[in-house]
């Protein structure tokens, strides 16, 4: 008998799994423009963001006589000189200037605002004189940036959970619809199987992830933003990490739930709750990103904590260990759900026909 | 050499419902078996725990006398009766991947892809998607899957349905080469002309049991009783008048009648002296009686 092959090790087995899985998803062109296509979204969104700041124009006001020096102090005005109160206000209701300041020794900062219909309030801001301010605990950040920063990492883990758990799942699917299954069975341990199928999208999907933080952080350096991108930056490799952990979870969750169908048609159903779990942090995220114990909760619970936690780091409310205690947590709940996975993976492939019960598949 | 696969006393039973009951039976290296029942017997949970793709209630199934380890049963070649490749994959670029996934390097994958695509007549579709190949070339690609990686033990569960009669030609002679190897060759069917022209052994299996096992003259000789069949050119009246025998069909000249081979003798040379014997010979059953009979 020939012998022009070996055993292959369990390792070269499950590689060459991965590898096929990497191999065919490469080479759907759905998969390579929607991929595309985000990472060029994320691209664009700081690129645009960043010119429409710097694009800014100063608001143009009108200003009369000893008003003129008044306004132009602020130095946050375009000041367009009027001769006289008449065509100041001429100015305003044509609509050339936000407002106007003319001189007023009535009023005690020596002038008066003329608008058309609202106050004006950045004009008013800088001509008022205030009381001098002591915050005793400063926000770090600007509220808008948490609610953008954390919708980011929201879609950014759901979009790629969503759409990696479906492809995993019908990959799953493929093999037991097309009954290829049974030739692998027959060839490979189960287990390896699994392993293979979740590393290959795994690759791919952190690859994906990876991929949008670097073009993230690139795209904050060059238009200028660096001042957002230390500001970001710990929690996006905080993101990184925990994703590649979370991830494979939901990948195992994905496969065995999807070992139950036998036919493509099924696979929604059977999807359902592992999808309701990823959509949970999702929401929550948006939310409740101004709640710190809803946020603190979420840290720690394992299929949220790839949301919760960079959250968390980028506000600066995580002690040093907190994220590694998560991640912990994370992985060890990534071993258990994967032992339970593949029992319910190897027990439901055989499976012909309707939806197998879960109960069945533990059982074996 | 010539590998025995055996199967010993092996049982599996599906909730409540036993499908296999102590099924025992060797496969022959060197010789290709077939494997014949009615639908629901048992033949694909059989084939499926030989390739260790089902694990037994009890009962194990062994190579040569020895119990069946991992490593062995990687080196199987299984072709199931639900036929499946992977639908978007060209078919050399498959038929490696399952070589290498067999634990072939990518060379003698390579080599043995193309060796068998070329003897199945399929090389000119090499590079296209299987779910783009003909139904037929799609059974011909599964067929080419089970013997990529150049098995030592070949199990095929309805190889030859849906094949035309010029491509099972060609399949029976791919498994023929491999059985010529000493490799054991088990295939199940239930058209049971291709079984009986096809297969130098046989076990039918019924309802979860082994009802016979063994080499196809041989059960052939075991199944047969004293019938004879002769022709003559003259009248046969005076057979049923002869002592000892039993006419079961009778036109003029042709009977076919059951009779001790003494007696058979004496009617022969009855015959001759009447008139000019055509024909006379015992009458071996077809396996489809065969079949018929131990399945009661």
């Amino acid at each position: 008998m020939t012998t022009s092959y070996s055993r292959p090790t369990p390792l070269a087995t499950t590689w060459l799994i991965a590898e096929r899985e990497i191999r065919m998803r490469l080479r759907s062109k759905a998969f390579v423009i929607s991929t595309a296509v985000l990472l060029l979204a994320v691209l664009a969104s700081i690129v645009i963001g960043s010119i429409t700041s710097q694009n800014a124009e100063p608001a143009k006001v009108a200003a009369v006589g000893s008003a003129i020096g008044t306004v132009s102090d602020t130095g946050q005005f375009d000041v367009v000189e009027a001769t006289d109160r008449a065509e100041a206000e001429q100015l305003v209701k044509d609509g050339e200037v936000e407002a106007a300041v003319v001189p007023d020794d009535a009023s005690p900062t020596g002038v008066s605002v003329i608008a058309l219909d609202d106050s004006p309030g950045s004009v008013l801001n800088s001509l008022s004189i205030r009381p001098s301010l002591e915050i005793l605990e400063p926000l770090d950040h600007d509220p808008l940036l948490i609610y953008f920063v954390s919708l980011g990492f929201g879609v950014a883990f759901f979009m790629s959970a969503i759409t990696f758990g479906q492809i995993i799942a019908q990959s799953v699917v493929e093999e037991k619809q097309t009954r290829i299954v049974e030739i692998l069975m027959a060839t490979v341990p189960v287990r390896l199987l699994l392993a293979g199928k979740i590393i290959g999208n795994s690759l791919l999907a952190f690859g994906q992830i990876a991929g949008i933080s670097a073009i993230a952080g690139i795209a904050l350096l060059a238009t200028g933003q660096d001042i957002l991108l230390a500001d970001v930056g710990p929690s996006l490799v905080w993101f990184v990490i925990f994703f590649a952990a979370g991830f494979v979870m939901l990948a195992a969750l994905y496969s065995a739930a999807a070992a139950l169908v036998s036919r493509t048609e099924d696979l929604g159903s059977a999807l359902t709750p592992v999808t309701m779990l990823v959509m949970i942090p999702y929401f929550a995220v948006i939310f409740f990103n101004d709640n710190d114990l809803v946020i603190t909760i979420m840290s720690y619970v394992p299929f949220a904590a790839p949301v919760g936690m960079p959250m968390r780091v980028f506000l600066g409310t995580a002690q040093w260990w907190e994220p590694l205690l998560s991640l912990a947590l994370l992985v060890a709940t990534t071993v258990v759900v994967l032992l339970i996975g593949s029992r319910v993976y190897a027990n439901g492939l055989l499976r012909m026909g309707g939806k197998v019960k879960l109960a069945e598949a533990l059982r074996g | 050499m010539n590998s025995l696969l055996e199967l010993h006393s092996v049982t599996r039973s599906y909730g409540s419902r036993a499908v296999l009951k102590d099924v025992s039976f060797g496969v022959r290296g060197g010789r290709i078996t077939g494997f014949v029942g009615s639908n629901g017997a048992g033949k694909t949970t059989t084939m499926r725990i030989i390739l260790g793709v089902l694990a037994p209630d009890s009962g194990e199934v062994t190579l040569d006398g020895k119990p069946l380890a991992v490593e062995q049963r990687a080196r199987f070649g299984y072709m199931p009766e639900e036929r499946g490749l992977y639908p978007k994959m060209k078919l050399a670029e498959q038929l490696v991947y399952l070589g290498r996934l067999h634990g072939m390097t990518a060379a003698a994958a390579k080599q043995s892809t193309d060796a068998l695509l070329e003897r199945l007549t399929l090389t000119e579709r090499a590079n296209d998607l299987v779910e783009a190949l003909s139904l037929g070339n799609q059974q011909r690609a599964q067929i080419a899957a089970a013997l990529v990686h150049e098995p030592d033990v070949l199990v095929l569960d309805e190889p030859f349905s849906g094949l035309d009669p010029i491509a099972v030609e060609s399949v029976l002679a791919v498994l023929k080469d491999r059985a010529a190897t000493g490799v054991p060759v088990l295939f199940s069917s239930h058209q049971l002309d291709i079984v009986e022209r096809l297969c130098d052994d046989l076990v039918v299996i019924a309802d979860g049991g082994i009802r016979a096992s063994g080499s196809r003259e041989q059960l052939r000789a075991d199944h047969s009783s004293d019938r004879f069949e002769l022709q003559v050119a003259g009248d046969l009246g005076w057979l049923r008048a002869e002592p000892g025998v039993e006419v079961l069909e009778f036109d003029g000249g042709y009977a076919v009648f059951d009779a001790s081979v003494d007696v058979a003798q004496a009617v022969l040379a009855k015959a001759i002296a009447a008139s000019s014997v055509l024909r006379f010979a015992p009458k071996q059953p077809s396996l489809a009686q065969i079949f018929k009979e131990v399945i009661k």
